[in-house]
């Protein structure tokens, strides 16, 4: 984007503009998220600024929605829900994904594209469709109101993106890697764990982070299907937000924007590692 | 010696299991549907924790109340009912009871005496005793104002909340035409007895829809209990319906300079239904259903919310706020004071209506 | 590994010179039988998770979808009137015969408590019919024939020719009337099509609106992502992997926290209205509505979908050599005109992802318009959950709305795998 020598002073103008247009868009999809974090620090329980906390005043800011958060049994355990929920659905979602992927990878796959978009469509399909469809089947099962239909309801929303992201890393795969491996004696086995699964694994864990936050922020489903036992900090934010909305819930959206950080931050190093290992450093 | 030593350890299972089980009574736990908040609060000090204390049985909660008929409704025809108790209103619970999703309770055999003797048929409020339903509480939906807003001339009466002259402001009622139209009819001049008769027209709904657009402009909607208060706290309403409960809360532990105004109030009874075929043991349901609906428990709820006892021999035994030590009995709807005015709400034509006035309210909200 | 069996110089022939592998088989069988051991190994590899879904996703939509046209109640539980009534011709009121069976029936309902469900699904279409049957059902057993009399007498509903033609049309177990309520569209009392009376339409502005407020999102979308992805394209990659967080952090955030950062923002007493208040662009009282009406779920909504347009765009414009624009300058195009006809084009496909997918989304919607959409801003999924906690008759005319919702969903999604490819999907 740097401003080409021949440009004349008209599109100098012009390009700055850009930029600034450009800058307040950025702003509007970062100022939101930021925003909650300072709040959250609200000595008030109000949704805004103090006239404290504009004056950077100590007295303006506590920590007690934080208090509130992880001294409370309901959100604590809520968060443990979550946490059961999310892993375990990841687990099996990853492995399920992967394997697809792999077959899908193949150049002999059958109707490959109708297939794709089969194990695709959990993604697209409106999620109130797709809660109550669930809800009706592990309700006649009689597992509603258990961890195990909100886990494999979650494996359902979760592989998409396993699908997705392995089928993506496997495209770019170089399949003369393998007879190199194998021409150079190395076994079936060999093969697969030292030269396959390095190259798929930055595939494989994007897959699988995806799948978790995805289950971590899954509201409607479980709002179906959760019973008291299995209530996610999902199901207890929605309801905060329809009622009464107190800063906790700010509290938590901080750690979850954190989070998000940490798990932003680990696809970074392992997009890099990949990268890396193709050889194909940037820059 | 393998062998052996898991008999033994099967044999000590089973017996522990046995001593469990003869500890405590058949059924360990009963799920109970209620609404959150304040109201499943003042529930759990009133009459669930004695009853956990007394029995042994857990009462694990579910605050899906708002959701009561359709959950019930999918369960039985899934044939997998996991809720032992709801907390209804009367006019669900009737529905529920006309589609034979809940259970016929009868009054006399299942629930206490009066302690005077009275049996409960005659001690409950005349008409609140449904087939399959026990009310616990008389509640009263009005309107409030904060006070601040009208630093002169308070609205007084129904009509004022349409009066947008003389009370400018922000309104906000619930999302639903239940008590809206019932309203909307009062303020254009229908007497509180004639109101059902009234709505039960053609003429009489666009009436009563028509008295709404008026107000449209002013409106905002509120869909849960909590919100009112909130709104009126936040001053994005100046006037609002909502729960006489959640306002005395609000008035009570959080100093809130709101009124409330009680010439309209629209009251209903709330309480219990049994679905059929849950898996809790008949008897635990039974006893829990005896104790949290004697006189003296549910005098004992109102010690946390500003609700009336469904039961006459209750009302003597009412007494003050367990937390601020405020006397309840002018709190309650049922105090002679606010009681002039009351229109009783009709589970009966709601039932018969519900459907399509719910519908054409949806695409009046909707335009 | 087939291809290096073709490529070998020396293949051994059998005696008709056809080409045979090392043990005898002709090469063409061997080909065929290894193709399809390996279209097979790959099918197997799918095969857990296709099953999976089939079993706990697809077959579950599908079951449910059926419900929508199921009309069971009058069928199953007025059994002896669906078949009396079969011979009445649908003039006046039906005789003595058919109210005989509709008392059976009524009888047969009170003991096992199951006449309600039929009163409800009638009361659906002529509000008062449930306290008619249900008062009726209370008496019965005090009841003596001839019972067109005595109905008559108990409950004066039971005179109305339209309650009779009613039962005599909802003898049939699948309907389609869900499908027409969706339209708004119903049956008069004779039972020809007719649009209902307008103060009860309500679905089919419910689906324009769905339609046009996730158009706007989507091109809000387009117009707001487009200049962004060029840039990032356009960086070096040290600047844009940085920028490249500011797109890829909101896309990583939950839902919820998103939602609520909005409520934040926009509410009466929330940040950009103080902000206004204390710069004085607004009063005190002046505050704005903007949340909780149609405002609150388009500006949360494109800032949830924007990065599905980015994104997209991004991978398409970072493969698009710069040289094509330089050219373009180099033959005497104006940047503008270089930019429309050469490289925007180019960015089609990077498009046409974003605005499917981005649009397939919206249109699906449910949480955030609930949450910020108040009673103007929300879209036809709100109104199906709103349905399903209604009674019967409203679950399935919400199963109707969600099968209609759906079709719409798949057809884009169709044009989506037709223009782009599910194949060609990624994120990040």
């Amino acid at each position: 984007m740097a401003i080409p020598n021949y440009a004349g002073p008209g599109e100098r103008t012009w390009i700055w503009t850009y930029r600034f247009i450009c800058a307040l868009i950025f702003l509007f999809l970062i100022f939101p998220i930021i925003v909650i974090i300072p709040l959250s620090f609200n000595a008030e329980p109000y949704f805004t600024f103090t006239p404290e906390m504009m004056g950077l005043d100590p007295e303006g800011y506590s920590l007690r929605w934080y208090d509130a958060l992880f001294g409370s049994s309901e959100w604590m355990a809520s968060i443990r829900n979550s946490f059961i929920i999310s892993i375990s659905s990841t687990i099996i979602a990853t492995t399920l994904g992967t394997l697809a992927a792999l077959g899908l990878s193949r150049r002999d796959m059958p109707a490959r594209n109708f297939i794709t978009a089969l194990l695709i469509s959990p993604m697209i399909v409106p999620l109130i469709i797709t809660a109550a469809a669930l809800f009706s089947f592990y309700a006649r099962l009689d597992l509603a109101n258990t961890f195990f239909a909100i886990i494999m309801s979650h494996v359902v929303l979760g592989t998409p993106f396993v699908v997705i992201t392995v089928t993506a890393a496997l495209s770019s795969f170089d399949e003369q890697l393998i007879r190199a491996s194998r021409s150079m004696g190395a076994g079936k086995f060999t093969t697969f764990f030292k030269v396959i699964l390095p190259l798929l694994l930055p595939g494989v864990i994007a897959g699988g982070l995806f799948a978790f936050i995805t289950s971590l922020d899954e509201v409607v489903v479980v709002l179906f299907l959760a019973g008291p036992e299995q209530t996610p900090i999902t199901v207890r934010m929605f309801s905060g937000l329809r009622e009464e909305i107190s800063p906790t819930i700010l509290a938590l959206a901080s750690v979850l924007v954190a989070m998000s950080i940490c798990l932003l931050a680990t696809m970074e190093l392992i997009r890099r590692r990949g990268e890396r290992l193709r050889g194909m450093t940037p820059g | 010696m393998q062998t052996i030593k898991r008999c033994t350890l099967a044999a000590a299972v089973s017996a522990f299991a046995l001593t469990a089980g003869s500890a405590m009574a058949e059924t360990d736990s009963l799920t109970i549907v209620s609404w959150g908040g304040a109201y499943s609060d003042s529930q759990n000090r009133a009459y669930d924790e004695p009853f956990e204390e007394k029995t042994g049985i857990e009462i694990v909660h579910e605050d899906k109340a708002a959701q009561g008929l359709a959950g019930i409704r999918s369960q039985v025809e899934a044939g997998s009912v996991t809720w032992d108790l709801v907390d209804m209103l009367q006019s669900e619970a009737q529905r529920a009871c006309d589609e034979g999703l809940v259970m016929e309770i009868p009054h006399d055999e299942w629930l206490a005496d009066a302690p005077d003797g009275t049996p409960a048929s005659e001690d409950f409020i005349a008409g609140t005793l449904g087939d399959c339903f026990v009310p616990q509480i008389l509640y009263a939906t009005m309107f409030a104002y904060n006070d601040e807003a009208f630093p002169g001339a308070k609205p007084q009466t129904i009509a004022d909340v349409w009066d947008t002259e003389t009370f400018p402001g922000t309104r906000a009622l619930q999302n639903i035409p239940q008590k809206n139209l019932e309203w909307a009819l009062i303020a254009d001049g229908v007497d509180p007895s004639e109101v059902y008769d009234v709505l039960a027209t053609k003429e009489g709904q666009d009436r009563a829809f028509a008295k709404l657009d008026e107000l449209r402009d002013s409106i905002i909607w509120w869909s849960e209990g909590a919100q009112p208060p909130q709104m009126l706290a936040d001053e994005e309403a100046v006037i609002a319906t909502a729960y006489n409960g959640r306002i005395f809360n609000a008035q009570v532990n959080e100093n809130q300079p709101f009124t409330i105004m009680w010439d309209g109030q629209m009251f209903e009874v709330d309480g219990w239904v049994v679905p059929v075929d849950n898996d809790a043991d008949i008897e635990a349901i039974k006893e829990y259903l005896n104790f949290a609906t004697d006189s003296q428990r549910l005098a004992d709820q109102a010690k946390y919310i500003a609700y009336a006892p469904a039961r006459s021999s209750s009302v003597p035994l009412v007494s003050t706020h367990a937390d601020t030590g405020v006397d309840m009995k002018p709190h309650m709807p049922t105090a002679p004071e606010n009681f002039q005015n009351a229109v009783q709400f009709s589970p009966e034509f709601w039932a018969d209506y519900g459907d399509a006035l719910e519908e054409r309210f949806s695409a009046w909200l909707a335009q | 590994m087939t291809q290096a069996t073709m490529d070998q110089p020396a293949a051994p022939e059998n005696g008709d010179g056809e080409l045979t592998t090392a043990d005898g088989t002709p090469l063409a069988v061997s080909l065929r039988r290894s193709h399809a051991q390996a279209r097979r190994r790959a099918f197997f590899l799918v095969l857990p998770l296709l099953a999976f879904l089939l079993i706990t996703f697809l077959a579950p939509i599908a079951t449910m979808m059926t419900r929508s046209v199921q009309n069971y109640e009058v069928a199953d539980y007025l059994p002896h009137t669906t078949e009396a009534i079969d011979g009445w011709d649908g003039t006046g009121i039906p005789d003595e015969a058919v109210f005989a069976a509709m008392a059976e029936d009524v009888r047969i309902g009170a003991e096992n408590r199951t006449i309600g469900r039929v009163a409800a699904r009638i009361n659906r279409e002529i509000p008062g019919v449930r306290s008619q049957m249900m008062g009726t059902a209370r008496h019965i057993d005090e009841m003596t024939p001839p019972w067109k009399e005595a109905f008559i007498a108990e409950d004066e509903g039971w005179a109305n020719p339209e309650f009779w033609r009613l039962v005599k049309r909802e003898t049939r177990t699948l309907t389609p009337i869900y499908y027409l309520l969706s339209f708004d569209f119903e049956y008069d009392s004779h039972g020809s099509i007719v649009e209902r009376p307008e103060e009860y339409q309500v679905y089919r502005l419910m689906f324009v609106r769905t339609a046009w407020m996730s158009l706007l999102i989507t091109t809000l979308c387009i117009v707001l992502g487009y200049p962004v992805a060029y840039m990032l394209a356009n960086l070096p990659l040290r600047y844009s992997n940085l920028l490249m967080i500011l797109v890829l952090l909101p896309f990583w955030t939950s839902l919820l926290v998103r939602t609520s950062a909005w409520i934040v923002l926009l509410q009466q007493q929330g940040v950009v209205n103080d902000t206004l208040v204390w710069l004085g662009i607004i009063a005190d009282d002046g505050r704005m509505r903007m949340i909780y009406n149609q405002i609150g779920t388009i500006v949360a909504m494109t800032h949830i979908l924007l990065p599905f347009m980015i994104l997209p765009l991004y991978s398409v414009m970072k493969t698009i050599p710069k040289s094509y624009m330089r050219a373009a300058r180099s033959m005497g195009a104006s940047p503008l005109r270089g930019f429309v006809s050469v490289y925007m084009p180019l960015t089609v496909p990077g498009l046409a992802a974003g605005v499917l997918l981005v649009f397939i989304l919206a249109i699906g919607y449910y949480i955030t318009p609930a949450l910020v959409g108040g009673d103007t801003g929300i879209f036809i999924s709100n109104m199906i959950a709103r349905s399903m906690q209604g009674s019967t008759a409203e679950l399935k005319l919400a199963l109707a709305l969600s099968t209609i919702l759906l079709v719409a969903v798949l057809i884009f999604y169709w044009l989506f795998n037709k223009l782009v490819g599910v194949d060609r999907l990624k994120f990040g």
